[in-house]
């Protein structure tokens, strides 16, 4: 393998990576404050990547992913109203299958006003065809958005739950439901907060990989299979370590392609998964010592 | 769905006035014998007979939903043609149309519900070559007909005698693509297929017949029908120094090859498998599907066909009339189904009769039956019935289908 090569390699697992790291983020808001896996996370996505291509006929591109980013934040807001939150003392395990079922009426409902077609956002720089030039080798000048926007997202994560008011509320809520509310924090709210955000960032996920990954109504559950596997990579409530676990699944896969028919690279990721469980279940980038997974 | 019937009432009302007109004075040009066979709906006997139940199954949601659901509105918009010209024999057509969202085992379940409950004469579809491998026993021993509307060779090789097809063959489209090639000078290709039953057949047969043209595949890698980016597999292929790509599948993966192709600077004619006649994924590919040559069926070049061919009335008829009813883009999927249905009612019209042994041995004999994928000549050895010649070897100019010239 000669280096313009391997650096191509490179690439494309970087590629790959930013698409399950930004998917993965999602996944982490609201673990870290209902301890709820979200498998309508994919959905989110989708929904969010569709109508803003459906917006993108009649406003222009910013304006359409912003309104599809609202749209979907009101959108899981609603969800979180109308489906979790009547659901009164229910376990964790409970409301996760009650996710499993909405991800498949979402998907089902985006498929009447969708159709199956696919579809795809334009490139946000250049068209289909454009290339970054890096060391002789070449990617996609969307992946610098995604991984630019992935950065912007887990940073201003970061920033929220450490510093604002709001933000430390939702992660009391899942540090002990009920020591928070006796601290004045309405705890309702909070998961409702959780569902609105990361449906919103879910969207904008949705936006920013669609015109690398394409959009079509049943692709989220792939998408939120590989995303959660990098959220527990990383380890789940991380959304700086889930980035870096994304980056190196990818680039993990890319290189397993360039040794062994490409067929394998799903094999890979699975038995690396299964180690990660079973030798390091907290995650790849959390501290042993610590059992800090709920914490952002 | 209420003005949608009410507007092809419109249409065949307009239909049957422009019909009646041409009955008392023929155009010039008309050949005399297509006023025989297309009499005014009203001169038909009305239907008294037992309706024919004939079953359909359909990927018409899933990952293959964009093959299922043309097959199923165009099945729909067929049968209501026939039906509203008098049905078959005096017999009108009831359709039973199953959705298998594309998997295998929902086919399996659908195709013995068919079978056994409702007894149908024949099954149309499945839309993808792995589920009509899975039924392809089940039909045989149910002793029912199957008209599938999948690609792969091996539906119809080996024969099993109640199993035919109405797309073209794999094999004369590896023919066509390793001609077009050898016209081009290329003798070293990568080829990239989807892991499903499309694709592995098409690997294959890329394979066996690369020896014939003097090809040499340097490397063939699969990908998941689910990738969502391509790049590791073709860089893969680019340290091969390929001259041309063969990508062979159904999935939206297609357009992602043009793509990843172009965004790693693998600057090699791109050619793919008549799965990629769907406008949608050339418009999914944006600018970096232009260029890429493949072998199809005409309707995608319908207009564009000489008015002598023997195939343009029958395929803008059906573009027209699709493309009327239904406001979108007809695809050369769609019209598999519609040819299946043609040669089901051409062969009940032959056997005169609705009994499937009758039926299947009148499909044995059909000759000339111009469908929308080529001019069917069936026989006892060939349950397909199309020759290399029912594919044209398309191109893509300017995001539109256009017909490949060196």
């Amino acid at each position: 393998m000669n280096f313009a090569l391997f650096v191509q390699y490179a690439l494309s697992g970087i590629t790959v990576g930013s698409v399950y790291a930004i998917v993965a983020i999602g996944f982490n808001i609201i673990y870290c404050t209902t301890g709820i896996i979200n498998f309508a996370q994919g959905e989110f996505l989708i929904v969010g990547a569709m109508t803003a291509i459906s917006l993108a006929q009649v406003v222009p591109l910013p304006v359409a992913i912003l309104g599809a980013v609202l749209i979907t934040t009101a959108f899981g807001a609603l969800i979180e109203l109308v489906f979790i939150r009547q659901v009164h003392n229910a376990s964790v395990l409970r409301l996760i299958i009650i996710t499993i079922g909405l991800s498949i009426l979402i998907r089902e409902a985006m498929l009447h006003v969708w159709d199956e077609q696919v579809r795809s956002l334009p490139y946000f720089t250049g068209t289909a065809v454009s290339t970054v030039t890096i060391l002789g080798a070449h990617i996609s000048p969307q992946v610098l958005w995604v991984l630019g926007v992935s950065a912007v997202i887990v940073t201003a994560l970061t920033l929220f739950f450490r510093y604002t008011t709001v933000g430390r509320a939702m992660r009391a809520c899942a540090d002990d439901r009920m020591a928070a509310r006796l601290c004045g924090v309405n705890d309702r709210w909070m998961v409702t907060l959780s569902f609105m955000l990361s449906a919103g960032i879910g969207a904008l996920a949705g936006c920013v990989v669609s015109p690398i990954t394409q959009t079509q109504y049943d692709m989220g559950a792939p998408l939120a299979i590989k995303g959660f596997t990098v959220a527990i990579l990383g380890g789940l409530g991380n959304s700086m370590a889930a980035v870096a676990a994304g980056l190196f699944l990818g680039l993990l896969e890319a290189f397993v392609v360039s040794v062994l028919p490409a067929s394998y690279k799903e094999v890979v990721a699975i038995v690396v998964l299964l180690l990660i469980l079973v030798f390091r279940p907290t995650g790849l980038f959390a501290r042993r010592e610590t059992s800090a997974l709920r914490t952002a | 769905m209420r003005t949608r019937l009410a507007g092809l009432w419109g249409v065949l009302i307009v239909g049957c006035a422009v019909l009646f007109s041409g009955c008392e004075k023929p155009p010039e040009g008309q050949a005399p014998e297509q006023q025989v066979k297309e009499k005014p709906p009203a001169a038909k006997p009305a239907a008294t007979a037992a309706p024919i139940k004939v079953g359909a199954i359909f990927a018409v949601t899933g990952g293959a939903s964009f093959l299922g659901a043309p097959e199923a509105k165009t099945v729909e918009m067929f049968v209501e043609k026939v039906n509203q010209a008098g049905g078959v024999q005096g017999h009108k057509i009831e359709m039973l149309v199953r959705d298998s969202g594309g998997k295998a085992e929902n086919a399996i379940s659908l195709a013995k519900q068919l079978i056994d409950e409702d007894k149908v004469l024949a099954i149309v579809g499945p839309s993808t070559s792995g589920e009509t491998m899975q039924i392809k026993n089940i039909c045989q021993e149910g002793k029912t007909i199957l008209l599938s509307c999948a690609a792969a060779e091996t539906i119809v090789n080996p024969i099993a005698s109640y199993v035919f097809k109405t797309p073209q063959k794999d094999s004369d489209a590896a023919r066509r693509i390793f001609q077009t090639m050898k016209d081009l000078n290329i003798t070293k290709v990568g080829v990239v297929t989807s892991n499903d039953g499309f694709g592995n057949a098409g690997a294959k047969q890329l394979a066996d017949l690369a020896p014939e043209y003097g090809m040499t595949i340097a490397g063939s890698e699969t990908y998941a029908t689910t990738d969502t980016d391509l790049t590791g597999v073709l860089t893969k292929i680019k340290g091969l120094d390929v001259q041309a790509v063969i990508n062979w599948s159904i999935v939206p993966a297609q357009s992602l090859v043009a793509k990843n192709m172009k965004q790693i600077g693998l600057d090699v004619p791109l050619f793919q498998s008549h799965g990629f006649g769907n406008i949608k994924y050339v418009q999914a590919g944006g600018e970096a599907a232009n260029g890429t040559i493949f072998p199809c069926g005409r309707l995608l070049v319908a207009n564009a066909l000489p008015d002598n061919h023997p195939q343009k009335k029958v395929l803008v008829q059906y573009k027209t009339d699709y493309e009327t009813r239904y406001k979108e883009d007809a695809s050369t999927f769609g019209g598999h189904a519609y040819d299946a249905m043609l040669l089901l009612v051409e062969a009940v019209e032959i056997a005169g009769s609705v009994e499937r042994d009758k039926v299947r041995d009148a499909l044995e004999t059909l000759q000339g039956v111009v469908g929308t994928g080529g001019v069917f000549n069936l026989s006892a050895q060939d349950h397909n019935g199309l020759d290399q010649n029912a594919f044209e070897m398309l191109t893509v100019k300017d995001g539109q289908f256009a017909v490949y010239q060196k």
